[in-house]
């Protein structure tokens, strides 16, 4: 093990890699940018031999255990529990480790727990509804996939509450009596197109306010007026495309902006222009690549690779493991940050979109550092089969499903009849 | 005030407890209450350690919630709850009730919001519960100072500047804005979210239509480049003002970028004159007077600069770039449409493993 010795281990290993590259760099330029004096952090010896590891094992102890038990640093997030599954159970399923059917059933009860009477999903159980916990429900459960995760929605309920949080100028507040921003709309497509109960009139005039949210500088932001933004960003386009509308975006702008996102030392994403790198970047930024690279291929862009996203996928998985893991697992923000399961889902989740390029024809891999590290590609949906969004049935891998709308169907329930 | 009161009590029956804080089952206040326990199931997953004054708090607060009190007993219990959890947005949906059925002082109560905004300044419910206050008192006169204060502490606060914008626009306060928007930028050129609420402003007020404006903006953003060469906001901003317009419509501007290029080239800069070429290009469809030799010259600089920020001054965005270049071949140049355009260099391969 590397002692932490500082500057006398630092420089002997400095010159012992004989290629010192750009991604051993990175890491250290990162940590130099945050620290004034520099912190030995444990290296992973992996990362000399520039084979970057993912630290499955240790990441997969750390969600094992996060699924049970919490420790009172998370009296924080007691409104927000069901985040807590989803970030756990989506990570898991991005490494491809299996959810013992028995904690399955237990995250399915639970979560019925936090269903509310009226409709909707509650951070906790006795909670009121709200549109985030709604979305880490539903996800969550459809992530477990089984007849029972299905059962615990209340279709009818959810439409219900879905109504009563739209608001006459076509966004959606979070909650009764709660805030507007485009992460609702998103929250709202997202679960109606999933539990297929999505009608245009729910989402009429949305499409509107959400194209209101693009602005001059080409991203998104939160509510009409604000700095673009990339969490906001991906919800607005992302529900966009759930409604079919994306292509009435300014698209170039928005490729624009967010191919600017990306940092050209530390390899990461960050949210805004001028503002720092942060791990989960790597999903809310770069997620946005293949939504793009779709639309624009749907508008009849004939110029587009047909093997990589228009980002550096090299960088960016230099960034995040190199710079994001915890050695004990867990992944986070940047190095000097503390991990958590939020970072965690994200920093997976964008590894997994840099380290995979495709669609249903195509599928090309570019995997930095050891064939382990490989993950779970996340993929995006495809109306071919229903000919909308709603429950669509993964022709290509049964186990693995997105955010965006496409899961495995158990037998017999693709013919679910839509609502309202 | 109501923790203070019963403390001394808590005090007196519970000197053995290690924990100094009141633990509500022990209070006369509240015996009358039964607390709900946090139905988690038999087998909880995502069970949190939480803290003994926490699980007190919050059991008795689900009591409340489930007769629905109204009393000040439960105002005061939701400052507690709020403390141990300042997200917990039930919680201030009820506080919000309370403080309407208990008619409660809202001056007090913009104190209150004040105090907890000045600890928690990145927390969603904070800043909607102030602005609920807000317009329940119709009066905003305390915002822009207090928000400004905020932003003194973290001058990208999303939160922060979307309260402010609400508070602008609803209450018509543009006057000060602008200015508030140049000594920020003073403070950090850098600062986008600055450069936001200054396109904010002038959006909402004067407009980007008045040639004068226009030019005034322009100068600003060219001085600000000259200071700092490398700040991608003020590169933004420009295109971001006049791309509806046309970035070749200011009479001169290009001549002006050209004149920049050699001493403080970036980037940013480069991008803005590929932008502005492709832009003659696009304009040059319509126009007459532009001839075909000058239009292969435009595409040609332009393509030009597509490779040089490629694959040398802007690397990180080279597939970007790659794919701009195409595009602006395929779409402009030297091919007719009917034309098949060639196919992307990039090798076909199949998986690659990265080292």
């Amino acid at each position: 093990m590397w002692q932490r010795d500082g500057g006398q281990l630092f420089k002997k290993n400095f010159f012992f890699s004989f290629c010192v590259k750009r991604a051993v760099l990175r890491c250290l330029f990162v940590h130099f940018l945050l620290h004034s004096s520099y912190q030995l952090f444990v290296i992973n010896p992996s990362f000399l031999c520039f084979r970057p590891a993912l630290l499955r094992e240790q990441h997969y102890q750390y969600l094992k255990k996060g699924l049970r038990h919490l420790s009172d640093a998370y009296e924080c997030l007691d409104a927000s529990r069901p985040w807590l599954c989803f970030w756990i159970l989506h990570s898991l399923e991005l490494l491809e480790e299996p959810i013992p059917t028995a904690v399955a059933s237990d995250v399915c009860q639970f979560l019925a727990r936090c269903q509310s009477p009226t409709g909707g999903f509650a951070g906790g159980p006795g909670q009121h509804a709200h549109l985030a916990p709604t979305y880490a429900a539903v996800n969550a459960l459809c992530i477990i996939g089984t007849e029972e995760a299905y059962n615990v929605i209340n279709r009818e309920k959810l439409l219900d509450f879905l109504w009563s949080v739209k608001q006459p100028d076509g966004s959606f507040v979070m909650h009764v009596g709660g805030e507007v921003d485009v992460r609702s709309a998103y929250c709202a497509a997202s679960v109606a197109s999933l539990t297929n109960i999505l009608t245009p009139k729910l989402f009429e005039d949305t499409t509107n306010w959400i194209l209101s949210c693009q602005n001059w500088e080409g991203g998104l932001s939160g509510v009409p007026g604000l700095e673009a933004h990339g969490g906001y960003t991906f919800c607005g386009t992302a529900a966009l495309v759930i409604l079919g509308k994306e292509h009435m975006l300014d698209l170039k702008a928005l490729l624009r902006w967010v191919v600017s996102r990306q940092m050209r030392f530390e390899g990461g994403f960050q949210g805004r222009c001028n503002k720092l790198v942060d791990g989960c970047y790597s999903f809310w930024q770069a997620g946005l690549l293949p939504l793009l690279h779709r639309a624009l291929f749907k508008e009849g862009e004939s110029e587009l690779s047909r093997q990589r996203w228009m980002f550096e996928q090299q960088a960016l998985q230099e960034y995040i493991l190199l710079c994001c893991q915890n050695p004990a697992g867990g992944l986070l923000d940047k190095p000097g940050k503390s991990r958590d399961f939020y970072h965690t889902c994200y920093c997976l989740s964008g590894l997994s979109i840099a380290q995979h390029f495709g669609n249903m024809d195509l599928h090309h891999e570019m995997i930095l550092g050891k064939e382990e590290n490989r993950l779970v590609r996340l993929q995006q949906g495809c109306e071919g089969e229903t000919g909308q969004c709603g429950w669509i049935h993964s022709e290509i891998d049964g186990f693995v499903f997105t955010y965006f709308f496409l899961f495995h169907v158990p037998p017999g329930y693709s013919r679910s009849t839509p609502l309202g | 005030m109501f923790a203070s009161a019963s403390s001394v009590k808590v005090a007196a029956l519970t000197v053995n407890t290690p924990s100094v804080n009141f633990n509500l089952k022990y209070e006369k206040e509240w015996a009358d209450l039964e607390p709900v326990p946090q139905d988690d199931g038999p087998n909880p997953v995502v069970k949190i350690a939480y803290s003994e004054k926490f699980s007190d708090v919050y059991d008795y607060f689900r009591a409340l919630l489930k007769n629905d009190e109204r009393s000040d007993r439960a105002f005061a219990l939701t400052a507690e709850a709020i403390e141990l959890n300042a997200a917990n947005y039930t919680v201030w949906h009820y506080r919000r009730v309370l403080l309407q059925a208990l008619s409660k002082d809202l001056r007090e109560e913009m104190r209150y919001i004040t105090a907890i905004i000045e600890e928690q300044p990145k927390n969603y419910q904070v800043w909607h519960h102030r602005r609920m206050v807000v317009e329940w008192l119709n009066d905003p006169s305390e915002e822009l100072e207090f928000i400004a204060d905020i932003l003194s502490q973290d001058a990208k606060n999303y939160h922060a500047w979307q309260h402010r914008q609400w508070v602008i626009q609803e209450y018509k306060l543009w006057d000060n804005e602008l200015k508030f928007v140049e000594n920020l930028l003073e403070d950090d050129v850098r600062n986008n979210s600055a450069w936001n609420q200054r396109h904010f402003v002038i959006s909402h007020t004067t407009g980007f239509s008045d040639p004068a404006i226009v030019e005034r903006e322009i100068q600003y953003c060219l001085s600000q480049i000259r200071k700092a060469p490398h700040n991608e906001s003020a590169w933004n901003y420009l295109k971001g003002m006049l791309q509806d317009r046309g970035l070749s419509s200011p009479p001169g501007l290009l001549e002006r970028v050209l004149e920049l290029k050699e001493t403080h080239c970036s980037p940013y800069l480069l991008a803005f004159l590929f932008d502005c070429y492709e832009d003659a290009l696009e304009n040059s469809n319509q126009k007459e007077n532009v001839g075909e030799e000058e239009r292969k010259d435009i595409l040609r600089k332009a393509l030009e600069i597509c490779d040089l920020l490629a694959n040398e001054k802007d690397t990180i965005r080279k597939e970007y770039w790659l794919f701009l270049g195409r595009s602006l071949e395929n779409k402009s140049g030297s091919r007719g449409p009917s034309d098949k355009p060639p196919e992307p260099s990039d090798p076909a391969s199949g998986q690659q493993e990265m080292s």
